[in-house]
């Protein structure tokens, strides 16, 4: 499930509220059938364990390796003279070799964090938090710092992991046309209340209209006229979000080129 | 790589890299420290009958500490903090004045090779040498007193502000300079207009804190009879008064204290 | 100006006054504070002093080399001083600068009981605890070294509770949502974080700690001190040149030590 709404609309209080990283004033989060907001320190502690949450800016220790920083997901677990020194249960550190190779950076696994790219770094922080073996993932503005083939590459393996084990997620994202390529259900926020909940197809651009206020989607006039002259099916309109969705990707892979 | 190759992997160990990768260095510090710790430890000389005997007299001591004593000594207290006092303003103020000529001198990028070598001298020895050291010297040529407590402090500062000030003085953007320089300007010119504005507000924040030091000082180098409080403490140490003594380092901690806050808040005002 | 040309001033008007008075204000203590302690000296001895300055420099040179062979025990007394004094500092410091620090503090109140313990051992200089532990304990090296780590405890403490308070609050947060507990977010996000600047206060105050140790010697704390003191007592001036010199040498060392070790972590 994908989180859209301006800044400011409640999105990173709302999936911090879940684990309690911030504290609901009122109301109920349930964990299947668990009350969280009535949690002991202790009992939260251990809930937590079954949440996995994924940073905006990554949020792994620098100095620490990358395959340190995985480990750390299974710190609820462990003991805490075992986790200092670093011994951890033979079981946890095959899934996280699992893990780093199914992300993709087990070559990096000895390298400090802060030696990684940003897209590098994001997989760090998606394998320390699958391997909590969480239920549910709570993932912040996850393409927020990385460029725009890196959040796709990033969004994408999520989705597929999330796909893979079963795993629920709520995505906080600032990325419309990502959300809509990759999310089944979309929840549009507004001042801190819930103004849409549907499919991307029910995402139409007077529904944005409603979440974000005034704007017009469609491209500049001087681009869309160039795009036109490039592009075969001129007749559509150049206000479509799939239009701007394609024009952004050629813009990107263009550049790439 | 899919998950069914990476599980018929065998499973090897994980240990995390040591932060000293070359094994020999990692060892040889380790050795070298623990042999460096066990000779240490031996070689100290401890009377250990002198110290059980001062654990005894410790409870002394402390029953001093716990009721400490303003009013016998009073007038010891008091003329030695005012002592203390005055000898830290003045010696600040000396020594604020007397490190900038020699800040000067000993930057690289301003002073002649001579100048800067004596400059740098002089600097190294002032650092060198702790205040105590130099409150001895100057004791033995201007007397007893708090004159020789000025002194001291003074040339303590030019060697703690000289140094800090002249870094930054050779730190200073080459093409400020020659931007004054090259409008004409004279030298002292070039100087007031080019250096002083990029050095001066660091150099008043270090002035302040030096402040605070030469206060701190001033109470120790009266041990060696070079004014201040320290003196008194002397004094009551060795006459085992230990209300005294707790009373005035009750003072001193106050004072210390008190410096930092008013200074802390000086800097913020002026930077 | 009155005829409506603008002048351009460095300050304005209020800002002038503001600091003519500070300066004015700073000139008046300046002269009584002056005043009093000319009335403290003996001027006589002053208009001595050049004289005295000549006499003395002329008793401390030649140094008297020979002495340099009495003086390496004293050297490796006063080394260990330092070093002694800055290992026991940093370990009474780690805890109590975890407990002074907000983020990581157990309690309101150790963080207070914190913030004393640092205030007390960083106002009073570590020769005068010297002086009050020969005091009670007797002569010796385990004085200076009690003295120079009760210092180092005040100085160190608060660096490090400062360096603490400014790490990066995200890993840490990353690490309480996966469900770590205290301790653990402690030694996993805060502790990597700090570790150079422990490195880096370490070597700084054990640099102090050697200026430091070669003084608590005069008050009898073990150490070049004690020679120190024995010269000067006996007038010995040429043996005090000579003590100079290996002071300058060990304080100049130890700085390029401790700068080579800083400069190999970064």
């Amino acid at each position: 499930m994908a989180l859209i709404g301006p800044s400011g609309a409640g999105k990173s209080t709302l999936i911090r509220c879940v684990n309690r990283l911030v504290e609901p004033t009122k109301g109920s989060v349930r964990l299947k059938e668990l009350e969280l907001t009535r949690l002991s320190k202790r009992q939260l502690r251990i809930a937590r364990r079954r949440i996995g949450m994924i940073f905006q800016e990554f949020a792994l220790v620098d100095r620490l390796s990358v395959m340190e920083n995985v480990l750390s997901g299974q710190l609820g677990y462990v003991g805490f003279w075992q986790s200092w020194f670093r011994r951890f249960p033979v079981p946890t550190v095959n899934h996280a070799f699992e893990l780093l190779e199914r992300v993709g950076i087990a070559d990096q696994m000895d390298k400090r964090a802060d030696q990684l790219s940003g897209g590098q770094r994001q997989r760090v922080g998606i394998a320390r938090a699958l391997l909590q073996e969480p239920e549910i993932i709570l993932v912040d503005e996850p393409t927020a710092s990385l460029d725009p083939k890196t959040s796709r590459s990033v969004m994408r393996l999520l989705i597929e992991l999330a796909d893979e084990r079963g795993l629920a997620a709520i995505i906080n994202i600032h990325d419309v046309v990502l959300a809509k390529q990759f999310v089944e259900r979309i929840v549009g926020l507004r001042d801190g209340l819930i103004v849409f909940d549907g499919s991307p197809e029910e995402l139409t651009e007077a529904k944005l209209t409603e979440i974000y206020g005034e704007e017009d989607w469609s491209l500049p006039k001087k681009r869309a006229q160039a795009s036109d002259d490039h592009d075969d099916d001129s007749d559509e309109t150049e206000s479509d979000p799939a239009h701007v969705a394609r024009v952004v990707a050629r813009g990107a892979s263009g550049e790439r080129a | 790589m899919s998950s069914a190759v990476a599980s018929q992997r065998p499973k090897p160990a994980w240990r995390p890299k040591p932060s000293i990768r070359n094994p020999f260095l990692r060892y040889g510090l380790l050795i070298g420290s623990l042999t460096y710790l066990y000779l240490a430890f031996v070689t100290i000389d401890v009377n250990w009958n002198r110290v059980v005997l001062g654990l005894e007299r410790s409870q002394v001591v402390f029953a001093g500490f716990l009721r400490p004593d303003f009013v016998s000594r009073w007038q010891f207290i008091q003329s030695g903090v005012l002592e203390s006092l005055t000898m830290t303003v003045v010696a600040t103020v000396l020594g604020v004045a007397l490190s900038i000529p020699f800040a000067f001198g000993a930057a690289r990028n301003i002073a002649p090779l001579p100048v800067y070598l004596f400059c740098r001298a002089v600097i190294a020895v002032s650092r060198s040498l702790q205040e105590i050291v130099i409150a001895i010297i100057f004791v033995v040529m201007v007397g007893f007193g708090p004159l020789a407590g000025v002194l001291t402090l003074a040339f303590a500062s030019i060697g703690f502000l000289g140094k800090l000030l002249a870094e930054d003085i050779e730190d200073i953007e080459p093409t400020q300079l020659e931007a004054i320089r090259a409008t004409g300007g004279s030298w002292s010119q070039s100087m007031a207009f080019g250096v002083v504005p990029q050095i001066m507000p660091r150099f008043v924040g270090l002035s302040v804190y030096r402040l605070d030091i030469n206060f701190r000082e001033s109470a120790v180098i009266g041990i060696v009879g070079a004014g201040g409080i320290g003196g008194a403490l002397n004094t009551a140490i060795a006459r085992y008064e230990f209300g005294t003594t707790a009373a005035i380092i009750i003072v001193i901690v106050a004072l210390v204290y008190l410096g930092e806050y008013a200074s802390g808040v000086i800097r913020q005002k002026v930077q | 100006m009155k005829d409506g040309t603008k002048v351009w001033q460095r300050r304005d008007r209020r800002a002038s006054l503001n600091v003519y008075f500070a300066y004015l204000i700073a000139a008046v203590v300046f002269l009584i504070a002056f005043r009093y302690i000319s009335g403290q000296t003996t001027w006589l001895f002053v208009w001595d002093a050049p004289e005295q300055a000549a006499d003395l420099i002329s008793r401390m040179f030649p140094p008297r080399w020979s002495y340099a062979e009495r003086l390496w025990r004293p050297l490796w007394d006063t080394i260990n001083i330092a070093t002694l004094g800055t290992v026991i500092a940093m370990v009474v410091s780690i805890p109590v600068a975890f407990m002074a620090a907000r983020n990581t503090t157990p309690h309101p109140i150790a963080r207070q009981i914190a913030m004393i313990i640092i205030v007390f051992t960083r106002s009073v200089n570590s020769l005068i605890w010297a002086l009050l532990l020969v005091s009670i304990i007797g002569p010796g090296v385990l004085a200076g070294v009690i003295a120079i780590g009760i210092r180092a405890i005040g100085f160190c403490t608060k660096l490090l509770y400062e360096a603490i308070e400014e790490v990066s609050p995200r890993p840490i947060e990353a690490l309480t949502a996966s469900g770590a507990s205290g301790a653990q977010v402690i030694a996993y996000g805060i502790t990597p974080q700090v570790l150079p600047a422990i490195a880096g206060i370490i070597l700084y105050r054990w640099d102090i700690n050697i200026r430091s140790s070669t003084v608590v010697g005069l008050v009898g704390a073990g150490g070049i001190g004690i020679q120190l003191n024995a010269s000067i007592n006996a007038l010995q001036w040429s043996q005090v040149t000579v003590i100079f010199v290996m002071i300058v040498a060990l304080v100049l060392a130890a700085e390029w030590v401790s700068a080579k070790v800083r400069g190999a972590i970064q």
